[in-house]
């Protein structure tokens, strides 16, 4: 069966870290690696086999054959201005920017319903993490609030992060309501320059109603880790779900606490930068699954 | 105005939060606020302890909206400004927003010592406002003057008008606050002030401001009753006697301040910060000072000693904001406890 021919657009970290682990996949073929000046993560492009330009997006679609799949990796600026143009060619998008032009994914929790769209977004780093956790909540019991803390080494948040924090906190917040199922979302990211690096840590707590079925809650929690686990083998659990009794000051609601560590593949990116491989594996994992049901369906 | 030597801003609403485990009545805040002003406080902080948006299952949710109580503040005050905390990550310029419309006048952005570049946006959104703004660099034992005064500059850059020196641990002793100060003064003290904000778990918080004024600092924080995260804050009311006596002029009416510490806040604090082992063990292990209370909620619900997990906490190198953390020390050392135990039968 043929593979999807599939194109990455930003030639920098998460790119070079996607092409590898795409690599892997028997259903996805990266052929095209595009920059806008030439750089070292083109040149490792052209290494491992793939064409890589650095002449744009204009480049791109004078390819023949065109990719069926872009990955993009750049910028929510670039990803707006090229989104159209992949759209007008046909060509589904993969956005890794914060860019939200279409629906938010998160493979292990709501894919399927979105593998018919022409763009998907796949959120921030600490929404991929935690977003399953929440999911896995508010698919036993009612979650009227949820609130997760993403604790990343300082080297794995670069200038694009640093420069517009608010932006993670805010999407990753409207995520946990849009995606995760709770009613209210909050997200709080720490960078912490510890060295030597630490590894990717999340917590998550979600507000759960006083009579809620722990055992049904937990043993929903084990299932989705599980399952996140086929495309981040590193997603684990530090310790089995916390739960708190009701409290007056949490509107008569107990608590549930999920701890997390997200150690990376280490594909190109170094292992403790689990939030930057959470990213690209769930993307590998959307263009996996995108492709065998564009298969199944032509 | 008067001439001063130096500015004193008051955190007892602020840090004072983190002591009181962010139960604030609108009542206690207008009493504070009232007293302050009334004895020559020009500024006073009002936010739950984490900053702007800090209610929460991490840090402990606000009994009262913290904007409501920023309000309240506004409303109380003659002349003194109100000042908000943000940490970016958890706060946004929407949340100071919020703040500024009810009247907050000056913005204090606050990062881990060696990461002023996430506070950027939000010294650009402050200034637009028109908002004072100060920059807080926490932890500030964690880096080297050199290291500080580099991340001062990223943030005077930014729009900071000052940059503090934040011992959040109470971790420096004498001459590592002077030093830090000193290289933050040569690197920005031609175009911004310098700051001291010192905690009490080495009992140097007072000692310290007083070397951060000798070598350069021009704003100093204090809170009524050392009313704080750990062994609290330099005490307020401590630091306007200290400073009087040495001839340094504050501004402060020094019997207004003792009676606003004795009279309006001693009342209803439920416990005065104190040097006891946990606190002593942050200081001396250098470890955040808000992590206190949450540390002895861990000790008790895993049975684990407090100050064993703020040990760790130190050895692990846990930022301001972790608080979380301390739940998964707390159950790994549970859980070391019982493997010893086993292997002990």
């Amino acid at each position: 069966m043929g593979r999807a021919v599939a194109a990455i657009v930003g030639p920098g970290n998460i790119g070079t870290d996607l092409l590898a682990k795409l690599r892997r996949s028997d259903a996805v073929e990266v052929d095209y690696m595009v920059g806008v000046v030439e750089s070292e993560g083109l040149a490792r492009a052209r290494e491992l086999g793939a064409k890589a330009s650095a002449d744009g997006v204009d480049w791109l679609l004078a390819q023949d054959p065109l990719p069926d799949i872009v990955f993009e990796a750049t910028s929510a600026k670039a990803h707006a201005a090229n989104a159209p143009r992949y759209a007008e060619a046909g060509i589904k998008a993969v956005d890794l920017t914060p860019a939200h032009l279409g629906p938010m994914v998160c493979p292990a929790v709501n894919l399927p319903e979105h593998l018919d769209a022409a763009n998907v977004n796949m959120i921030t780093c600490g929404g991929q993490a935690t977003i399953p956790i929440v999911a896995a909540v508010s698919r036993v019991v009612p979650v009227p609030y949820a609130e997760i803390v993403a604790s990343v080494a300082s080297r794995s948040a670069g200038p694009g992060t640093r420069a517009n924090i608010d932006e993670f906190t805010e999407t990753t917040a409207g995520a946990i309501e849009e995606v995760g199922g709770a009613a209210r979302g909050k997200a709080i990211i720490i960078l912490n320059p510890v060295e030597p690096p630490m590894i990717m840590r999340d917590t998550i707590f979600c507000a759960i109603p006083a009579d809620a079925d722990t055992d049904a809650i937990a043993g929903s929690i084990h299932d989705m880790v599980a399952d996140v686990q086929r495309y981040v083998p590193g997603y684990t659990l530090r310790a089995d779900p916390q739960f708190d009794d009701p409290r007056d000051g949490w509107s008569g609601n107990g608590r549930v606490a999920v701890f997390l560590e997200i150690r990376g593949n280490g594909d190109y990116l170094p292992d403790y930068a689990g939030n930057l491989d959470i990213m690209t594996a769930a993307a590998a994992r959307v263009g996996e699954l995108v492709a065998r049901a564009e298969v199944v369906s032509a | 105005m008067t001439h001063r030597d130096l500015r004193i801003t008051d955190t007892t609403l602020r840090d004072g939060s983190h002591a009181m485990a962010h139960q604030f009545t609108e009542e206690q805040v207008r009493a504070t606020v009232h007293a302050l002003d009334s004895a020559g406080v020009e500024v006073i902080e009002v936010t739950h302890g984490d900053g702007l948006g800090g209610s929460s299952f991490n840090y402990g949710f606000s009994l009262t909206d913290e904007i409501k109580l920023v309000a309240a503040g506004v409303d109380e005050a003659a002349e003194a400004e109100i000042a908000v905390l943000l940490l970016p990550g958890l706060g946004t310029v929407t949340d100071l927003r919020r703040a500024h419309e009810v009247g907050a006048s000056v913005a204090r952005i606050a990062t881990h010592c060696t990461e002023a570049d996430v506070s950027v946006q939000h010294f650009g959104a402050a200034r637009d406002m028109g908002m004072e703004t100060v920059g807080f660099l926490m932890m500030a034992h964690k880096a080297d003057p050199a290291e500080l005064a580099r991340q001062a500059r990223i943030m005077v850059d930014a729009g900071a008008q000052c940059v503090y020196v934040v011992d959040s641990a109470g971790a420096l002793v004498l001459d590592d606050a002077q030093a830090r100060v000193e290289a933050m003064h040569r690197e920005i003290g031609h175009q911004a002030q310098v700051g001291f904000h010192g905690h009490q778990n080495l009992s140097l918080g007072v000692a310290n401001s007083v070397l951060a004024y000798n070598n350069g600092a021009r704003q100093i924080d204090g809170a009524l009753c050392a009313l704080g995260a750990g062994a609290g804050n330099s005490p307020t009311e401590v630091l306007a006697a200290t400073f009087e006596r040495l001839h340094i002029s504050t501004g402060l009416d020094v019997q207004g301040v003792l009676a606003a510490a004795e009279d309006v806040v001693k009342p209803y604090i439920p416990r005065w910060p104190s040097m006891d082992r946990n606190a002593i063990v942050q200081g001396y292990a250098g470890v955040y000072s808000s992590f206190l209370l949450h540390a002895e909620r861990a000790s008790q619900r895993y049975g684990v000693p407090a100050y064993e997990i703020l040990q760790r906490a130190g050895e692990l190198g846990y930022v301001g904001g972790q608080e979380d953390m301390l739940i998964d020390v707390a159950l790994r050392l549970a859980e070391e406890r019982d493997l010893a135990s086993t292997g002990a039968r």
